[in-house]
């Protein structure tokens, strides 16, 4: 197919604001897929997705449409993804911009639409569920309007439920989006936006083209790692797996490469022939650096192995994901792995035990620390107890906020960002509405629940985005937990010193009720060093019996006995106390409580 | 061959609203036939028993509310055992009733005493007044039973520890030769656990106390602590309840009437609890409906440790190696709750109190 008469667009929308639904509309109407074969959301391919009603994963169907091929190409709704989402958009000349027509604009569409406008994308804007009885597609299109600098009557009234101006939209989408401008004469560059693993036929790359054309069979060369393999299959999705057996300029499609090591093929890089090699990869796509850390541990140590496996799995679905090895004396052998954020996080773990059933624990959060003991030389520290109890100097990363809002809530959002150590950097109406902020904050102070306070303080409209803007010195404590006089290095978190006896005495508190009462009196300590700055004592049980137990009940008493005996296992063993896993979680909430 | 017969007669006045056993209200009408299909059940199960019994236990219900000729003919029929104990309800207990039994051959008595406190009898809907209790007890000494227990019950709502202490104290005036003593256990949904949620939730917590203090007070008081919640007067007699130490030893037993269950050679099987199938299947001839629960030998092992270490008697643990957890052992007897000897296991004073979490802790 000649460019111009390819168009290829995204989907930006809230959660729940209909993207899904619309995307399961235009396979209906293009007849990619049959309405026999038709599930919602057919695009959301993993359970967890269609679960939570969000997209993770970004995919790339093909249709027809009036002697035209569309290739719409998801992208994640979440603030943690934009990384994800700005590899999906670098493949799109275009994008739908989906806003509710009862709920309007909302956070997240912000930082997504502005991501698009910064990649030149054209801004295709509609407005979804008009079929409501408490929808305003007036006002709903004027402030979408307003937002992209385009015309009110200019944007689209759909209802994707019902399918009510559906073909408008792609309709548009030919009209309004303009084509690919590669050179199809030139060396072939293609640029992985994203990838999968496939058991029979290993690392499958999802890819846009943007010079030039790939036949099946070609011997190809990743450009920034110099992975050499032969094109297996080529093709797209349409919208499962369909051999096509060669991809053109302008086209998205996928490579089977047939390679078994996940680590070999990178999202971001360039795809090129060996045979006609091109100059220079396709700029743009940036390595990400995760600044969020946590220990993930097996709850059985055997499945260590099993864990290592899904992992290396995983990273080639998730470009963003970190993973090193990491021993604990009380979680035993894990790894310690880098996120984009705490939903990021969250996600992980759980594809990790939906789809490897692992079960996991995830210890508390945190960020990348720069540290100089003396005379030495300084280093990057991951994991809050590995840093030295003698410190000549501590850094942390810092980033830029910037957070978009409603002017009500710009003292909402001040006092929070002072709450968090936070440095005022600059403010600007961008219309008589809206405020933009920018703050200079520790990374620290948002890891944890920093995103939650921020939309329930703004009543979910401000739009929040940053940039790591480098390492700057911080003072800086350790504080360890001590259960029963053994340090449990999976709890030391690393804080402010104004604040370390607060979260001190906070999270011994929680602990003591996280932690059941044992057999015998269990001393939580926090302590900076060895200063204990706060004690609890969880007493111990005194009884614990099953009362009585004759010929007719030892079954069932024998089975409580079993649950019980269950419930003792998915404890973690600290020395002689027995630790649930919520407790390594306790640091997680500890914000939250206060409110 | 099995040597221990448990009879269930589920027949009560009226059905209390902690109880979770499988009882049957009133239908005096049935009593005669309950009493039939019993005794057809015991002669198709015959030749499971041995010719000498050990004992015989007939539980309930209130075996002594159903109605007097029934329970005659039941008695003189049953195969004698060195061992023959009979619940009874406090108000059920005449001066006739007691020489009946006794002349039947009855020898034990376990006396559903529960409380002293009229307002937590009454909580319980318990038909006897504390005086009824008393006299119970002297009809059935003055009938000759020398081997007399009690049942009692804390954590009931509204209980003060003052009011427990009461009890006991007035259960050891009384000196039966054994004593049960059970908290209470309200079943979640039931209209019991409805009607005192809260107050349940507050004798939960305050259950610890009264579990030490039953034990201060009756080993105080010349009691032997025999099984977690069982205790006999110290002495010449082992006052010991012979038919329920048959199941905390893992030995066989048959269990004959609705609800009823019999563990032997490693099969369990539960009868319906449903009396009126009961009866029919019976009737014609044939076995009841049955629940069967194979018990594989690692379960039945488990069952063995579980069920044995209730016990102040030492646990022989030849042979349970693989049910048992070595580090959990070797963490559990640094801690002073369990008493190796040999090889024997034995858990401490302590280590009883904690007995069902140190069980699950020993469990491999």
């Amino acid at each position: 197919m000649t460019q111009d008469r390819i168009r290829n667009f995204s989907i930006i929308a809230h959660i729940d604001h209909g993207k899904s639904t619309l995307a399961d509309r235009i396979l209906e109407l293009t007849h990619a897929v049959s309405s026999r074969d038709m599930r919602e959301q057919v695009l959301d391919t993993m359970e967890l997705e269609r679960e939570r009603g969000i997209t993770i994963k970004a995919q790339a169907v093909r249709v027809d449409w009036k002697g035209h091929q569309l290739n719409l190409i998801d992208t994640p709704g979440h603030v943690d993804f934009t990384y994800e989402v700005s590899r999906s958009l670098q493949a799109c000349e275009g994008a739908l911009l989906v806003v509710d027509a009862a709920q309007g604009t909302q956070a997240q569409t912000l930082a997504n639409a502005y991501l698009a406008i910064e990649n030149n994308l054209e801004i295709v804007p509609v407005v979804n569920k008009i079929d409501l009885p408490q929808a305003d597609p007036d006002a709903a299109a004027a402030e979408l309007a307003d937002l992209i600098g385009d015309e009110p009557g200019r944007v689209l009234r759909i209802s994707a439920k019902t399918g009510a101006g559906v073909e408008e939209v792609l309709d548009a989408m030919v009209e309004r989006v303009p084509p690919p401008a590669g050179d199809p004469e030139a060396p072939a560059r293609a640029v992985i936006f994203d990838s999968s693993y496939d058991q029979y036929r290993g690392v499958v790359a999802f890819v846009r083209v943007v010079d030039g054309h790939f036949s099946t069979r070609e011997p190809l060369r990743a450009m920034a790692l110099g992975t050499r393999f032969e094109a297996e299959e080529l093709g797209f999705f349409s919208p499962t797996r369909r051999a096509s057996g060669r991809l053109e300029a302008g086209e998205v499609g996928y490579v089977i490469t047939g390679l078994k090591d996940v680590s070999r093929l990178r999202v971001g890089d360039t795809l090129t022939s060996e045979t006609r090699p091109a100059a220079a990869p396709v700029p743009g796509y940036k390595d990400v650096k995760p600044m969020v850390f946590a220990g993930l541990f097996p709850t059985e140590s055997d499945d260590y192995p099993e864990l290592r496996d899904a992992l290396e799995k995983l990273k080639l679905n998730d470009a963003a994901l970190f993973y090193e090895p990491e021993t604990s004396q009380a979680l035993g052998f894990g790894f310690r792995c880098g996120f984009l954020g705490l939903l990021h996080m969250e996600i992980v773990r759980e594809r990790l035990e939906r789809e490897f059933d692992l079960d996991l624990l995830v210890t508390a959060p945190n960020v990348a620390y720069r540290v100089k003991p003396p005379n030495e030389d300084w280093r990057e520290v991951h994991t809050p107890s590995d840093m030295p109890d003698e410190i000549e100097e501590v850094e942390e990363p810092y980033i830029k906020a910037s957070i978009i809002v409603p002017k009500e809530h710009v003292g909402a959002v001040m006092e929070l960002n002072n709450d968090r150590r936070g440095r005022f950097d600059h403010l600007e109406y961008l219309s008589e509405e809206r405020v933009h902020l920018t703050y200079e904050l520790p990374l620290a102070e948002i890891v944890l629940d920093y995103y939650d306070q921020l939309k329930s303080r703004t009543r979910g409209y401000a739009s929040f985005d940053y940039d790591v803007i480098g390492f700057r010195p911080g003072k800086l404590v350790r504080v360890d937990v001590l259960v029963a006089g053994e340090t449990v290095d999976a709890l030391s978190l690393i804080i402010h010193r104004d604040s370390a006896y607060d979260r001190g005495r906070a999270l011994v508190e929680r602990l003591r009720e996280e932690i059941p009462r044992q057999h015998f009196d269990v001393a939580i300590q926090a302590a900076i060093g060895a200063r204990v700055i706060a004690r609890e004592t969880v007493k111990a049980r005194r009884k614990d019996v099953l009362a009585k137990c004759y010929g007719g009940d030892i079954t069932r008493k024998r089975k409580l006995l079993e649950r019980q005996k269950a419930g003792k296992k998915r404890m973690k063993q600290v020395g002689m106390v027995e630790v649930p896993q919520e407790a390594f979680l306790a640091v997680l909430n500890l914000d939250a409580e206060k409110k | 061959m099995t040597r221990h017969l448990y009879l269930h007669l589920p027949f009560c006045a009226h059905r209390c609203g902690y109880c979770d056993f499988v009882t049957v209200v009133g239908r005096s009408g049935q009593h005669a036939a309950y009493v039939d299909a019993l005794l057809t059940e015991l002669s198709l199960e015959r030749k499971l028993l041995a010719p000498q019994l050990e004992t015989v236990f007939l539980g309930g219900g209130t075996p002594t509310f159903t109605e007097p000729r029934a329970l005659e003919r039941l008695l003189s029929t049953l195969p004698g055992a060195d061992e023959v104990t009979v619940e009874a309800n406090p108000e059920t207990v005449t001066r006739e009733l007691a020489c009946t039994l006794r002349r039947l051959g009855v020898n034990r008595v376990s006396l559903g005493v529960q409380s002293f406190r009229p307002h937590l009898l009454e909580v319980l809907e318990r038909v006897a007044q504390p005086d009824t209790v008393r006299r119970a007890y002297y009809h059935l000494r003055d009938a000759g039973f020398d081997n007399i227990s009690f049942d009692l019950i804390y954590g009931i709502p509204g209980q003060s520890p003052a009011d427990l202490a009461a009890d006991l104290g007035d259960a050891l005036e009384l000196a039966p030769e054994h004593l049960s003593c059970y908290e209470l256990e309200a079943k979640p949904g039931t209209r019991f656990t409805h009607a005192h949620g809260p107050e349940l939730a507050r004798q939960a917590e305050a259950m610890e106390s009264y579990f030490e203090l039953v034990v201060e007070a009756l080993t105080g008081n010349g009691y032997r602590w025999y099984e977690t919640a069982n205790f006999c007067r110290e002495g010449d007699r082992d006052l010991r309840s012979r038919h329920n130490l048959a199941y905390w030893l893992g030995r066989d037993y048959l269990g004959l009437g609705i609800g009823a269950v019999s563990t032997i050679e490693g099969n369990r099987w539960r009868n319906t609890p449903r009396l009126p199938a009961y009866i029919a299947e019976l009737a014609a001839g044939r076995r009841p409906a049955r629940e069967l629960e194979p018990l594989p030998v690692d379960v039945q092992k488990r069952e063995q440790v579980m069920l044995g270490l209730r016990l102040d008697e030492p646990l022989h643990v030849e042979g349970l190696g693989e049910v048992l957890d070595a580090s959990a052992l070797e963490r559990l007897d640094r801690l002073g709750l369990v008493d190796r000897k040999g090889r024997t296991l034995t858990l401490t004073p302590r280590g009883r109190m904690l007995g069902g979490g140190v069980t699950a802790d020993l469990l491999a």
